[in-house]
């Protein structure tokens, strides 16, 4: 079941592409022209991205390295103790929001040093499937329009981050 | 984030002067510009391909095609995009790569959204409405199937990588929403 959906998914971009060709073609497109005209707008927009990534991956970067993050998921592991919830849990639902690389290499981590079938890795699988690497989305999506006034974005974003690991960590308790 | 962003930095520089961290604070910063460099040029190619092939949908007229055939369901959620608008059929590739878990089609996708959207902005640097239920259903994750995680399983001899597959798409199905009402709870009572 899962290697069909699998394969699916590996089908569709090719088979995207070349109805799209071929139905451009049909339309008396010149897709080699046209598709030369699209990607010569990247470089443009990959500039005015440039900066918004290089300011976000910065301070984060800063901020693991200070010695700030530990502190932090310390904080939050006294905080929440009450509630059994692994320190792991505490660590990915930090990690998860400010970088993808980090979240991955992180839950691999907790994979080979709690075992598979630990309650910390099937709490940090649900989330890293469950949420997104909400800094990097807004870095780039707001970036690519130059919006200034996110007006009350960010803490729409913060709220639902939190109560996605909520969901997370309670959705584990009850079915596995 | 100018606050998140103030905040954050000012936090980390107190702490690396506090516990003595300040060598490793330094050298990653030179690290975040190192990998914001190597983000976007690998975003570069991706993104430049995705643009090329959307400029053949719009070429060829297929794009406002898709964007009839999904305008009810998408208008549902965002209220102020007219008719056969660009947007719509950008936030439904979007929102149909983040599903099959194509995500280096779905940032290309939302760039592109986000370029349509901002066409309908008449406060241009600021955010719209439209715009952030999107950026919010982008930061929801409402991925299907999460492969990349399955992987990591399978390699370390899970008894079942797949059992997974359920609770992600319950925890996802219920962050989304959760997350839509409370943008749209922010609007409500802010205004």
């Amino acid at each position: 079941m899962i290697e069909g959906i699998n394969y699916l998914s590996l089908l569709i971009i090719p088979l995207f592409i070349l109805f799209t060709i071929w139905y451009g073609t049909f339309k008396k497109v010149r897709v080699y022209d046209s598709f030369v005209a699209g990607a010569k707008e990247g470089p443009g927009i990959i500039l005015s991205i440039f900066p918004y990534l290089l300011t976000i991956f910065i301070v984060i970067k800063g901020f693991q390295a200070s010695g700030a993050f530990d502190a932090l998921r310390n904080g939050f592991y006294q905080l929440f103790s009450f509630a059994g919830i692994p320190i792991e849990v505490v660590s990915m639902a930090i990690i998860k929001p400010l970088s993808g690389s980090a979240s991955t290499a992180l839950f691999t981590d907790i994979v080979k040093t709690t075992g598979p079938e630990s309650v910390a890795t099937k709490m940090t699988a649900v989330i890293m499937g469950s949420a997104e690497t909400t800094f990097y989305v807004l870095a780039v999506y707001l970036g690519t329009v130059g919006i200034k006034k996110t007006r009350y974005l960010v803490p729409v974003c913060l709220t639902a981050d939190f109560i996605g690991i909520v969901v997370a960590v309670a959705v584990v308790r009850w079915l596995l | 984030m100018n606050a998140v962003w103030l905040i954050l930095f000012s936090v980390s520089i107190v702490f690396a002067i506090c516990t003595g961290n300040l060598e490793a604070f330094t050298k990653s910063i030179f690290e975040g510009a190192k990998s914001a460099v190597e983000v976007s040029l690998f975003l570069l190619g991706i993104v430049s391909v995705w643009m090329g092939i959307t400029r053949i949908l719009e070429d060829s007229g297929l794009i406002y095609r898709i964007a009839h055939l999904f305008k009810p369901v998408i208008s549902r959620l965002f209220r102020n995009i007219p008719g056969d608008h660009p947007s719509i059929s950008a936030i439904t590739l979007n929102v149909l790569a983040n599903l099959f878990g194509l995500g280096n089609a779905a940032t290309p996708l939302g760039i592109k959204a986000m370029q349509e959207l901002d066409t309908l902005n008449e406060h241009k640097g600021e955010i719209t409405f439209e715009m952030m239920i999107f950026i919010v259903l982008n930061t929801a994750s409402i991925q299907l199937i999460p492969f990349s995680v399955i992987g990591i399983l399978a390699s370390y001899n899970a008894a079942n990588p797949a059992g997974v597959v359920l609770p992600v798409l319950i925890a996802t199905v219920i962050s989304a929403v959760t997350a839509l009402l409370i943008l749209f709870g922010f609007r409500k009572v802010l205004k």
